[in-house]
């Protein structure tokens, strides 16, 4: 072994966690794809359907207006695309790039830049509910219930954390950057719309019900909406609906753990530059 | 001291053998060179020592570790230019040479580093912009922004225009000026004859050929080629005797091989000036280190 000749120290892990979310956040908002898809697509969707619907109640959530139903459907809605869409898409076709080869090559711990992206999503995620719940409130008159701000504050954090750790199982899966806003979008769309994300689905058939309960999209849109719904009693918490939650982010974490891929899958398809 | 020690390298993917078992030895603050044709197992071999492909068999040492379980010590101490690596598009230049230089303990300047692989005026162009050349150069620059003590360059300046070559040639010479030990390979014969101390030529997974670029397969002790035009009323019977050496007319000019060039020039010369001529088109030639690769990997059938 030869010594090292020349002084200095390694990189702290916590400024080294910071800078490189920084530098994830920096990316995010250079990308106009992410922008749109995590910020701009929930509140054009919350304009559009809070307008059409404006003064509409609600029968099935015992008659609160529908914009206090539709918000946090919507808040959810924006957690699965910034954190799920986004890592698979994003993971995925930065690894077809040779972008997490080259990090690979560097010092930089592996946790540090997987961590630094699930972080920079969750961020977003955030600044998309804070900005939804501002234009709600502000245009439709939305409702905080301050009692419940502390559940939604952390349903809102543990469903990032869920679709973070499903988005990178899922990128670790797809064969490449081309099928993975493909395979994003098939598997998020059609849940969408059985999860009660736009409208309750207490009136849909039985089965269509059940089969929405299996996924974690419809208990995320549930335990954020009984925290905008003046009804529910207490302090906010669907217990039942986080467990699920964890239960499907402890599955994705163990599936990103075992089987993520810092190179493209076919030797041959990393010739290509960027 | 050894920087890298290779013994009996193997490397298998399903039914083939990339690497064959392949030994060498890389010495501190020398520059290494593996020349071969594409497939010949380089960039395999090279992935291994970065860490990057677990191994079949044989033993590997970089900087005194295995790369294979060398983690965060290893990998702050090396520079890796990989033949194809991406880099986020939408980033500027100085911003990932500074966000890379914080990954290691004591990096260099980025600012200098840019300057130093001449990229001083791209400093604020976003990396989408810059050409093929330009992206090359910013893979090396993110390869020593580290300051490692040793730096891998699989193929460094494939695609290059030969002024830009020329340049990451200085590049190279001066890292390894400064002490750096360097393992690199190339496809061009010229290359590593310019930066390498030492080159192994590799074909089909196995080191045909190792030694410095001057004594590579012999070169230096080779038979030399004398060749001149015939000069106009003389045969080839007319020729002096030439030793042990059988001269042969091709197309007009004698082409004779021999080991002692300088008794056979000496009789020539003499035989020319007695008859009061010139040898027209007299060269002398020693098969080139591209011969020598061509015959090694068997590109010249």
């Amino acid at each position: 072994m030869s010594t090292r000749t020349r002084a200095g120290s390694r990189p702290a892990t916590g400024p080294l966690l910071l800078r490189q979310v920084r530098h994830q956040n920096r990316l995010f908002l250079r990308n106009p794809f992410s922008a749109f898809f995590s910020l701009a697509l929930p509140l054009m969707f919350l304009l559009v359907f809070g307008s059409l619907n404006s003064g509409q109640t609600l029968e099935a959530r015992g008659g609160i207006p529908y914009v206090q139903f539709l918000t946090p459907g919507l808040l959810a809605f924006a957690v699965v695309s910034t954190c799920y869409t986004g890592l698979v898409t994003g993971v995925a076709m930065n690894r077809d790039m040779g972008i997490l080869k080259r990090v690979r090559g560097t010092p930089l711990p592996a946790w540090i830049y997987v961590a630094a992206r699930i972080l920079s999503s969750v961020w977003f995620s955030v600044v998309s509910a804070v900005l939804m719940v501002g234009v709600g409130v502000v245009l439709f008159d939305v409702e905080i219930i301050w009692r419940m701000l502390p559940a939604a504050v952390g349903t809102l954090l543990l469903g990032s954390a869920c679709f973070c750790a499903l988005g990178m199982a899922v990128a670790a899966l797809v064969p490449n950057g081309e099928a993975a806003p493909i395979v994003a979008n098939f598997t998020v769309l059609p849940v969408a719309f059985i999860s009660d994300l736009f409208f309750p689905m207490d009136t849909a058939p039985a089965w269509l019900r059940t089969l929405g309960s299996v996924f974690p999209v419809k208990h995320f849109a549930l335990a954020m909406e009984a925290t905008f719904n003046p009804f529910t009693t207490g302090s906010g918490w669907s217990w039942d609906h986080l467990a699920v939650l964890v239960l499907w982010g402890l599955a994705g974490l163990l599936v990103a753990v075992r089987k993520f891929r810092w190179e493209p899958n076919i030797p041959g398809g990393r010739r290509r530059r960027r | 001291m050894a920087a890298i020690q290779v013994d009996g390298l193997r490397k298998v993917y399903g039914a083939t053998e990339a690497v064959a078992g392949i030994s060498f030895e890389v010495v501190e603050g020398e520059c290494f060179a593996l020349l071969g044709p594409n497939g010949a197992g380089k960039t395999t071999t090279l992935e291994i020592l970065e860490g990057y492909r677990d191994r079949t068999g044989g033993s590997v040492e970089v900087l005194g570790v295995d790369p294979a379980d060398g983690g965060r010590d290893l990998r702050e101490r090396i520079g890796i230019v990989l033949q194809s690596a991406g880099i986020d598009r939408e980033l500027t230049v100085a911003e990932v040479v500074a966000l890379f230089g914080g990954y290691y303990p004591h990096p260099r300047d980025p600012g200098e580093v840019i300057e130093l692989v001449g990229l001083g005026d791209k400093r604020d162009a976003r990396c989408r912009t810059l050409s093929g050349g330009q992206q090359r150069r910013l893979d090396l620059a993110l390869g020593i922004v580290g300051d490692p003590d040793l730096v891998f360059l699989d193929e460094p300046t494939t695609g290059f225009d030969p002024s830009a070559r020329r340049r990451s040639w200085e590049l190279i010479d001066s890292l390894r000026a400064l002490g750096k030990t360097i393992l690199l390979t190339t496809h061009y014969m010229d290359e590593a004859q310019n930066l390498a101390d030492r080159v192994a030529i590799l074909a089909a997974g196995r080191i045909v050929a190792q030694g410095s670029p001057s004594s590579l397969g012999g070169r230096d002790v080779a038979e030399a080629e004398i060749s001149f035009r015939l000069p106009d009323g003389a045969g080839l019977g007319d020729l002096p005797p030439l030793g042990p050496a059988r001269p042969r007319l091709d197309d007009g000019r004698v082409v004779l091989r021999t080991e002692a060039p300088t008794g056979a020039l000496h009789a020539l010369t003499g035989w020319a000036l007695a008859r009061g001529g010139e040898l027209e088109g007299l060269a002398v030639t020693r098969p080139s280190l591209e011969d020598v690769y061509l015959r090694l990997t068997g590109g010249d059938r």
